[in-house]
């Protein structure tokens, strides 16, 4: 077995079943947590439990107009590698006929060339991020070790994809098996690390969005 | 030139209460940090991504630009207490060594943070990307700093006092007689104790020193209307001084004898003074407390003026003039009264024009949370209040209005330090004194 084949094989499917378990058994961990009713009654005219979360998960995709000035660079940057991301993992061609295999969904690929430009735009992004959590003084106060790793997790995939499509320091098996390799690992990490967010974000949002929404108030 | 070497060490920021050992206050503080960890609490300490927008949110960093006062950044023990104790992978944080449990030195040192540099104002709440109400987890976490006895001390005595007199500054046998002053000083019945009444009245303990005038205003427009309506000895202060200590078996008390009082008499209404965390104690949580829906109304004077001029029990005469107005954080942001104020001050006929930041948005006064009576705070709040200032000063309007007493004593302290001579107006003695026939 070469390492392309150890990549694509079993580390790749031990990286799935970590994620897959260590996800789900961090949600239900919290989920399952005792659920406080509020039992003050609601302001007139407040919105239905789910209108508020929906409102609230949805409005806080980007700043309110008051913080707009303060967080634009976040905002704008976190905006970039996001979407980003997700153009390179769901438009690139390769990663479609990879999701076909695991999961059987499919849709069109976008033109490489366009998901290359966009992988090399993500990944100046995600350094500006870490630049900024390096030097800015709140986010440096801030910073775990996890933090890092979270960063290295994601930054790694882009960089050993953008090098294998462009074949450039080592044979494509090595740079693609490194890429496989650099996925496992963020897998392997997601459910452990701040990369939950890509899922929390909306229950957090929501249990905020129901809190406030009770009280008339539009978060 | 040098400074003087000085022969004393700086005071630290830090008070203790009891003679619990060192260890002791660590469990304590533990035991309850770990309580507090339903699913929204849980969710939130799980999504936060260490992005540090809170900061730009919170005046205390604005003030200062120091990070420490990053919002999320006061809830970093509460933290490592639920990825220790209570987050699903707690066992492995645990056996690994991942998260340090806080020390005592640790606890000592976050009590500036999470009592005087916060006010839990929530506008941090307000720009989380992640939505985490980090207000309402600062309070969580003074519930854990109180079973420590780690809280500045000014509020622990106050916290004493309630226990003792159900209010931190009168006791409840002075009431009929302060009462009866405030009476005859302004010429208005004030029934006390009445057997029977359909609202009870509270008050916020300003109003039973340096503002009895609200006490005369809220009778004024009782009086007006016709209802049966008394303050009685065994619930009068609605202002809730465990809420914001963190000592939660007072405010379960102090809550309990403003419900329990307002069954005895068959009150159907409880009217909260202007004061903010009253509003947030009673309206919000009462009910939790009370451990079903409540058989009362709670409602926030604010709320009451807005609901009798649009019914038009009462009628104010106009004030032909300009004003702005303070949005109180636990009324407003956290209470869902920003139209309610607007609407009354549209009664009264003013030209309202908006602080730069204003409704939902506003800056805190800097006084909430305790803050305004944790004297360590003061220079602090003086930053603060510079803010606030300048923004009203910016509006270029006449009168500058609330309804919220503790946010109008720290408004006036800030203008009596910086010689400032503009007047901090209360909605209610506004309302009281255009009362039209």
């Amino acid at each position: 077995m070469d390492l392309l084949d150890f990549a694509r094989g079993p580390a790749l499917q031990v990286a799935l079943a970590v994620f897959v378990l260590g996800t789900l058994w961090r949600l239900a961990g919290v989920l399952l947590l005792p659920r406080l009713r509020d039992l003050s009654p609601a302001r007139e005219g407040a919105p239905a439990p789910l209108a508020g979360a929906l409102r609230t998960i949805v409005r806080r995709m980007w700043p309110r107009p008051e913080f707009a000035q303060a967080t634009m660079f976040m905002t704008i940057n976190s905006w970039i590698f996001h979407v980003g991301l997700a153009v390179v993992v769901f438009g690139l061609a390769p990663h479609i006929l990879f999701i076909r295999n695991l999961l059987g969904l499919h849709w069109p690929a976008l033109p490489s060339n366009l998901v290359y430009g966009v992988g090399v735009v993500t990944l100046a992004s995600l350094v500006a991020v870490l630049v900024r959590r390096l030097r800015h003084p709140v986010m440096r106060l801030l910073s775990h070790a996890g933090d890092y790793i979270s960063w290295l997790m994601t930054a790694l995939p882009v960089a050993t994809g953008l090098l294998a499509t462009a074949h450039i320091g080592a044979r494509y098996e090595t740079l693609l098996a490194l890429h496989i390799l650099s996925i496992a690992a963020l897998l392997v990490w997601f459910p452990f690390g701040k990369l939950m967010h890509a899922l929390l974000f909306a229950f957090s949002r929501g249990a905020t969005g129901i809190r406030f929404s009770h009280r008339g108030v539009e978060v | 030139m040098n400074a003087p070497a000085s022969t004393t060490l700086p005071k630290p920021n830090f008070d203790r209460q009891g003679e619990q050992g060192y260890q002791e206050r660590v469990d304590a503080a533990m035991r309850s940090f770990v309580r507090e960890f339903g699913v929204t609490a849980a969710l939130h300490m799980e999504s936060c991504v260490r992005c540090g927008l809170c900061a730009e949110a919170c005046h205390f960093y604005i003030a200062t630009r120091d990070p420490k006062y990053t919002p999320v950044h006061k809830l970093e023990l509460f933290r490592r207490a639920y990825f220790r104790e209570a987050s699903p992978f707690a066992p492995v944080v645990r056996a690994l060594g991942l998260v340090k449990k806080p020390t005592i030195d640790e606890l000592q040192r976050w009590q500036e943070l999470i009592y005087d540099s916060c006010t839990m104002c929530g506008r941090c709440t307000l720009v989380c990307p992640m939505g985490i109400d980090i207000a309402e987890l600062v309070k969580e976490a003074r519930h854990g700093m109180y079973k420590a006895g780690l809280i500045p001390e000014r509020l622990a005595l106050m916290d004493r006092t309630a226990r003792q007199w159900g209010s931190p500054a009168t006791p409840a046998e002075d009431l009929p007689d302060i009462l009866q002053e405030v009476s005859a000083e302004h010429g208005v019945p004030i029934p006390c104790d009445l057997a029977q009444a359909d609202i009870l009245v509270t008050a916020a303990p300003a109003e039973l020193g340096d503002h009895t005038k609200a006490l005369a205003d809220a009778a004024k427009i009782l009086n007006r209307i016709g209802v049966k309506w008394t303050m009685h000895q065994e619930g009068f202060d609605a202002s809730n001084i465990g809420f914001n200590n963190g000592d939660m078996e007072l405010q379960e008390r102090l809550t309990r004898a403003l419900v329990d009082t307002a069954v005895k008499i068959g009150a159907k209404t409880i009217l909260l003074p202007e004061c903010g965390h009253a509003y947030g104690a009673a309206r919000w949580e009462a009910a939790k407390w009370y451990g079903a829906a409540l058989p009362v109304r709670i409602i926030h004077m604010t709320e009451f003026l807005d609901e009798l001029l649009a019914s038009g029990r009462i009628r104010v005469n106009k004030i032909a003039d300009s004003a702005t107005f303070h949005d109180p954080c636990q009324i407003v942001r956290r209470g869902g009264l920003e139209a309610a104020a607007r609407r009354v001050l549209a009664a009264l006929g003013f030209e309202l024009i908006e602080l730069q930041d204003a409704g939902v948005s506003g800056f805190c006064c800097g006084g909430g949370g305790g803050v305004v009576s944790n004297i360590r705070a003061t220079p602090l709040r003086a930053k603060v209040f510079e803010m606030k200032k300048a923004q009203v000063e910016a509006t270029g309007a006449k009168r500058f209005v609330t309804s919220c007493g503790q946010c109008r004593i720290t408004l006036e302290q800030g203008a009596k330090n910086t010689h400032w001579t503009k007047k901090t107006e209360s909605l209610l003695e506004l309302v009281a004194d255009n009362l039209a026939q």
